[in-house]
């Protein structure tokens, strides 16, 4: 392998990791502080790429982030609507988001399934010129992504500290306590979720620009791809403050690229993709969850065994 | 002032289970109250704590707090006025967060963006220290490592930290070893008084109930069959209170935690 190939390796692990730690970052708020499965991801992600686009397209790379953003936003609030105020199951809730979605993303896009950046300015083209012919030049794409993961880590970190980010981290952990609290987890669940969507959205954007193309499939199973992820960091990351542990979700989703990257070097169909990363969330939760059963197991077994032998 | 007017509720209304758990309440609770409650099991004493609090709401009857008409706020506004402790010590923390997180969310300062300064910390820091249960030194431990009687140390803090108008406790003592219950109320008793608090209290321990506070109160199905204070409850003994339940409610006292301890 040439180190011009290694490099070039290296800088698409980074951008494409650092972009899905976006992703990333939204589902640690969502599942793990507020404990809350967002099954919208996929079509949040493709909402972020499409509103990104079509704003890039009309000539503002720049304004396709906060139009992108607050796409997301409208699409939390949707789906927090549903499952706090309409008494539809949280996991439903964010399926049926993400089913009209995808009729939204379509809509978004104009009609058409694909849309095309080659010739559009994006913040990623705009970086290439700033650093051409600099030592920088060649990293544009990752330098964007990593000011974008640091501002949105420096945001949720300082978040999380507020009154507003500890009453959402307690709703995910004691959903009673924080009415005693005199705190309504309705508002508390919209606002993560809303703040979440926000990042998913960031996320499918900044994609969206990076590779010159939003398509309607491009977030199909992003969030098992994201949880695999979020669950990496965490077996890393497993004890510590938020801070480390915020930090621990972009870099599971380095790993999770860097690994992915690997397979491909080593002939893994790039299709497999998504059934290593299902596979990677089975065995992460599964994990846990045998330790705690297996002392019951191992009893049970073990009894079994003697009786037998009696 | 808490102000109960002909409260009833019925659980499975209109069905082959109903049961009329709260039987038209009236009862008033002047404030530095700190009421006793006793009861066989299932007499609703709980019920009337959920009520209270707005866990449900009721099917008729008012409830009125300093004035003011609460019977159809909902519960976390409640919450604000309104602090409750329970048996389950797990009800009131957050486990995987800190005890300081924990505290910095129930002292409810500031404003929603509102970060919690060292001056804040410091105080929260003193207020634990006040319960001398040495938790001061473990102001970063998530709560979910400590014990029950700890646990319930720092429910009682966050639900007093800003003096409520009423503070309900639902046999907060019971799920403790005896060691914990009683520094537990210990604590309780000395919270209550500094505070000046208006209190009511569940507990299946008849001496305390006696012992306790200014005034007992004694339900059997869903309605108030007793209320003493004064002389009178200071002359009461245990086996006062076992007799005028008997004669109260035709039966005897069949709360088994009651008669075993």
């Amino acid at each position: 392998m040439e180190f011009g190939d290694i490099l070039s390796i290296i800088q698409s692990v980074m951008e494409l990791g650092l972009i899905s730690s976006l992703t990333v970052l939204a589902l640690f708020l969502s599942y793990s502080m507020l404990n809350v499965c967002d099954l919208s991801t996929d079509g949040c992600f493709t909402l972020g790429a499409a509103v990104g686009a079509v704003v890039a397209l009309s000539g503002h790379p720049y304004l396709a982030i906060p139009a992108a953003m607050a796409a997301g936003v409208l699409s939390g609030f949707v789906t927090a609507f549903l499952q706090t105020r309409m008494g539809i199951n949280s996991l439903l809730s964010g399926i049926i988001v993400n089913t009209g979605l995808y009729s939204v993303n379509i809509a978004v896009m104009g009609g058409a399934s694909l849309l095309n950046l080659n010739k559009t300015d994006t913040v990623f083209t705009k970086m290439k010129a700033l650093t051409e012919n600099s030592f920088l030049s060649g990293w544009h794409k990752v330098l964007v992504a990593a000011a974008a993961v640091v501002v949105v880590l420096v945001f949720m970190v300082i978040f999380l500290k507020t009154r507003l980010g500890l009453a959402i981290r307690a709703t995910g952990d004691n959903t009673e306590m924080v009415r005693y609290s005199s705190i309504n987890p309705v508002f508390t669940t919209t606002v993560g979720l809303c703040v979440a969507n926000a990042f998913t959205a960031l996320s499918g954007c900044l994609l969206a620009q990076s590779q010159k193309l939003a398509d309607i499939n491009m977030g199909q199973g992003i969030v098992t791809v994201a949880l695999a992820s979020l669950l990496i960091g965490g077996t890393i990351f497993s004890r510590g403050s938020v801070k480390v542990r915020a930090i621990g979700a972009v870099v599971g989703a380095v790993i999770f690229r860097l690994v992915y990257a690997l397979a491909l070097r080593l002939q893994m169909p790039a299709y497999m993709l998504k059934l290593v990363s299902a596979v990677i969330v089975i065995i992460a939760i599964f994990i846990p969850y045998i330790k705690k059963q297996y002392p019951t197991l191992a009893k049970r077994l073990f009894r079994k065994k003697e009786a037998g032998n009696a | 002032m808490l102000e109960l007017i002909n409260v009833s509720k019925t659980f499975n209304a209109g069905t082959e289970n109903a049961k009329k758990a709260l039987s038209d309440i009236n009862l008033k609770v002047e404030d530095g109250d700190f009421i006793t409650i006793i009861g066989s099991n299932g007499a609703g004493k709980s019920t009337l704590f959920n009520a209270i609090s707005g866990a449900f709401p009721i099917d008729t009857g008012k409830i009125i707090s300093d004035g003011e008409d609460i019977t159809y706020l909902p519960d976390y506004k409640r919450a604000k006025f309104i602090g409750r402790l329970f048996q389950d010590v797990k009800t009131g923390t957050a486990p995987s967060m800190t005890v300081e997180e924990n505290l910095m969310l129930a002292s409810g300062g500031g404003n929603w963006l509102s970060i919690g300064g060292k001056a804040e910390k410091n105080a929260l820091r003193e207020r634990v220290a006040s319960l001398g249960l040495g938790l001061e030194d473990r102001m970063k431990t998530p709560v979910g490592l400590l014990s029950g009687g700890q646990r319930q140390a720092i429910s009682l803090l966050m639900a007093t930290l800003n003096p409520p108008r009423l503070l309900l406790l639902d046999e907060h003592t019971a799920a403790l070893d005896p060691a914990a219950a009683e520094k537990i109320l210990e604590v309780t008793e000395r919270t209550v008084k500094e505070n000046n608090l208006t209190c009511l209290m569940i507990t299946h321990n008849m001496s305390s109930a006696l012992s306790l506070g200014n005034r007992t109160v004694m339900m059997t199905d869903g309605r108030i069959i007793f209320d003493t204070s004064g002389e009178e409850r200071a002359s009461l003994t245990v086996d006062d209170l076992l007799l005028k339940f008997k004669a109260n409610s035709g039966k005897a006292l069949d709360n088994d935690r009651m008669l075993l301890s």
